[in-house]
């Protein structure tokens, strides 16, 4: 589904990512863990077209298409999900009217009359209480008063309502309390199937206890240093990175 | 060319018996009113209140001043009605009353919705006593110039205790399909104590030739009364509006004011509110949605008199391509106000390089127990927020719709009529749709 190959990326002349090599299949979950500042948010950013950012080398093909071609919201109508790790607010827009618009821009990108209101009402119910959201957060503005785990929980609220193919999660266990965190596991749990795959940037072992990974990589000053099963995040639990960045 | 001042002296003085049969004592203004405007004409840019406002347009343009009396056709008349809306309609072409548009659907004991000069008829004492006593006619030449010529206009007159569910609208048409006009409505409503009523004042243009709107709208808000005021611009791009609405509040009473600006070419607005006593609420908001060359001038002024009173402001502008807004809005408190809230706000997005505002917000405190604030912003739009929306699929034309609409549905959520509402918003979307 995605191949990275050799990605490098700077901003503002400064370089982050420093030859990222990845490769993602249907079906699969890969954990990215990583020291503060490693890279991990700026390689989520570049895989969602963020401006600021410029591609120095290499290449990204997601569905044996070129994605560093397409334009943000393109990227995200081909099936990219970027959970935020710093969800913004949208004062006066709600989280109903942006789910609405977006369903639809993404409909029309694929050549698909826009969404009932009665259809729409449906799948926002179902969705909603995939991941135990109170309806009445979807009628208030996007995010603004919400606290960190509201935020969290809607951004996958979102990524349900809008089922990509490639969802990258970044930190969103963090700011979550246990039950939250459970919830948001379990939504993505019922999300999951053959055809999707995720990327999880987290700090925390304990979320894999959740959102089980095939792979957990190690990304230290923009490269990815070590990879592995699952039993790799608990060594990191237990060492912490030292180990993986001294042996480099 | 002569100026537009010198064709209204020479027009005016050879037309004898302009206003007959109105009051004496408002002869007796229009007297002085003409005097003030023979000796001082149009404010100019040295006029510290007029800095930024380019009249020159509108007085070196050779507007017709006496249109004869014109009718519209009912199918033009429909395009410029709120669906759905049951309201009393007072229809002012070129600044006259028009009858055979004109709805009116309230009846009660002593109340009065219709023409200024039908009010003169039937009830002059009120307008005697109402007439010029707020909109100050020493104050510019505009006012003074409506002041003493104002043919027409509507009169509303809400006696005690009367709830209006259904609102009043003043739509004023500028036809201009036969000759550059000049409308000069005078607009005045008395809404006695314990009443209470929406009105809503439009304007609309139509035709080739340029038009002018000289308008002054005098509010008078008695005891516990409470005024919702709309006034909504959406005239054509041949258009200019000098408008003056004077509001005076009485104990308790609530005035509300929403000014919506998206239409004309230049544009004054002046809106002052003086609360005569304690217990007063007074809210003015506002939006202007520029485009093109546009110019919007936006002048507020409430002024706290007296103690215990609430002022809340806030006025909010999109500027796009070559526009370019002001917002001068003072908050006056003087020394008796004490215990006065008075907040203003002032907020605005840019949409291009060369649109511009001039924000300039102005607190005079002369209490000592008071809690005021003031601010203004001016910005793009929200790259975080736009970037976020694109994460999700919505492209730049979708999003930046979506964040400029919910921008200015701030001023226009608020809206108690509902069928207003409606239309109000439906006309900010046929805007962001050509943006
Ligand atoms: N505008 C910028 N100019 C220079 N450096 C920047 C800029 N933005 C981010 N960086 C740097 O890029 C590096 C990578 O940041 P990034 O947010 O990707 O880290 P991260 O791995 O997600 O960290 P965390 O675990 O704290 O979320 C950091 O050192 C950060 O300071
Ligand atoms: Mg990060």
């Amino acid at each position: 589904m995605l191949q990275i190959k050799n990605l490098k990326a700077t901003i503002d002349g400064k370089e982050i990512l420093k030859g990222i090599n990845l490769e993602v299949k249907a079906g699969e979950v890969h954990a990215i863990m990583g020291p503060n500042g490693s890279g991990k948010s700026t390689l989520a950013s570049v895989l969602s077209g963020k401006p600021g950012y410029e591609v120095t080398g290499g290449e990204v093909i997601f569905e044996g298409k070129n994605l560093l071609d397409f334009s943000p919201e393109d990227r995200a109508r081909e099936g990219i999900f970027l959970a935020f790790q710093y969800p913004v607010e949208i004062p006066g827009v709600s989280t109903t009217n942006f789910m609405k618009t977006s369903l639809n821009e993404i409909r029309k990108y694929r050549g698909l009359e826009p969404i009932s209101s009665v259809e729409f009402l449906k799948l926002m119910k179902a969705k909603a209480k995939l991941v135990e959201l109170d309806m009445a957060m979807t009628s208030r503005a996007v995010n603004v008063g919400f606290s960190g785990g509201e935020k969290k929980r809607n951004e996958i609220f979102q990524l349900a309502m809008m089922e990509p193919k490639l969802s990258v999660l970044d930190e969103t266990d963090s700011g979550l309390d246990i039950d939250a965190l459970r919830i948001v596991s379990e939504g993505v749990n019922k999300v999951r199937n053959s055809k999707n795959a995720f990327v999880v940037i987290t700090h925390y072992q304990r979320l894999l206890n959740y959102i089980v990974p095939d792979y957990v990589h190690v990304l230290s000053d923009g490269q990815i240093v070590t990879s592995g099963g699952k039993e790799l995040a608990y060594k990191l639990e237990e060492m912490g990175y030292d180990w993986v960045t001294n042996n480099d | 060319m002569a100026e537009l001042k010198d064709k209204i002296i020479e027009k005016y003085t050879s037309t004898e018996n302009l206003n007959n049969g109105e009051p004496v004592e408002i002869k007796h203004i229009r007297d002085k009113a003409k005097e003030y405007f023979r000796t001082f004409g149009f404010p100019n840019r040295k006029m510290e209140d007029w800095k930024f406002f380019d009249s020159k347009p509108i007085i070196t343009n050779d507007f017709k001043l006496v249109t004869e009396k014109q009718e519209i056709e009912k199918s033009v008349l429909n395009n410029f009605l709120i669906q759905d809306l049951k309201a009393n309609l007072i229809v002012l072409i070129n600044g006259e009353y028009s009858k055979e548009n004109s709805q009116i659907i309230t009846e009660r004991k002593n109340l009065f919705i219709g023409s200024l000069k039908e009010g003169m008829k039937t009830k002059p004492y009120i307008l005697g006593k109402y007439f010029a006593k707020y909109a100050d006619y020493n104050a510019d030449g505009f006012t003074a110039l409506n002041t003493a010529f104002a043919p027409d206009g509507a009169f509303i007159y809400i006696p005690k205790g009367n709830l209006l569910k259904d609102p009043v609208i003043i739509l004023n048409i500028l036809d201009s399909r036969k000759s550059k006009v000049l409308g000069q409505p005078r607009n005045i409503i008395i809404a006695e104590a314990n009443s209470d009523v929406h009105i809503i004042e439009e304007y609309y243009s139509i035709g080739e030739n340029d038009v002018f709107s000289n308008v002054v709208t005098e509010i008078h808000t008695d005891e516990n009364a409470n005024v919702q005021y709309y006034k909504i611009q959406n005239e054509e791009a041949n258009a200019f509006h000098v408008g003056t609405t004077q509001v005076f509040q009485e104990r308790n009473s609530i005035f509300t004011s929403i000014t919506l600006s998206w239409g004309g070419s230049v544009t004054r607005n002046n809106l002052n509110s003086y609360m005569n006593s304690e217990g007063i609420e007074c809210n003015f908001k506002g939006l202007y949605f520029l485009t093109g060359k546009q110019h919007v001038d936006n002048h507020t002024l409430a002024d706290h008199a007296n103690p215990n009173c609430n002022s809340n402001e806030l006025y909010k502008g999109i500027l796009a391509d070559e526009s370019n807004g002001v917002f001068n809005g003072k908050i006056m408190v003087r020394q008796d106000a004490q215990k006065t809230n008075a907040y203003q706000m002032n907020k605005n997005i840019l949409l291009s390089d060369t649109a511009s505002i001039n924000s300039k917000p102005q607190l005079e405190i002369f209490a000592d127990d008071v809690k005021c604030s003031h601010g203004a912003t001016t910005g793009q739009i929200d790259k975080e927020q736009l970037f976020y929306l694109k994460a999700r699929g919505i492209g730049e034309k979708e999003g930046k719709k979506l964040l400029i609409f919910a921008f200015a549905n701030e001023i226009i959520e608020d809206i108690e009529v509902p069928e207003l509402k409606e239309y109000l918003v439906n006309r900010l979307n046929e805007k962001l749709e050509k943006l």
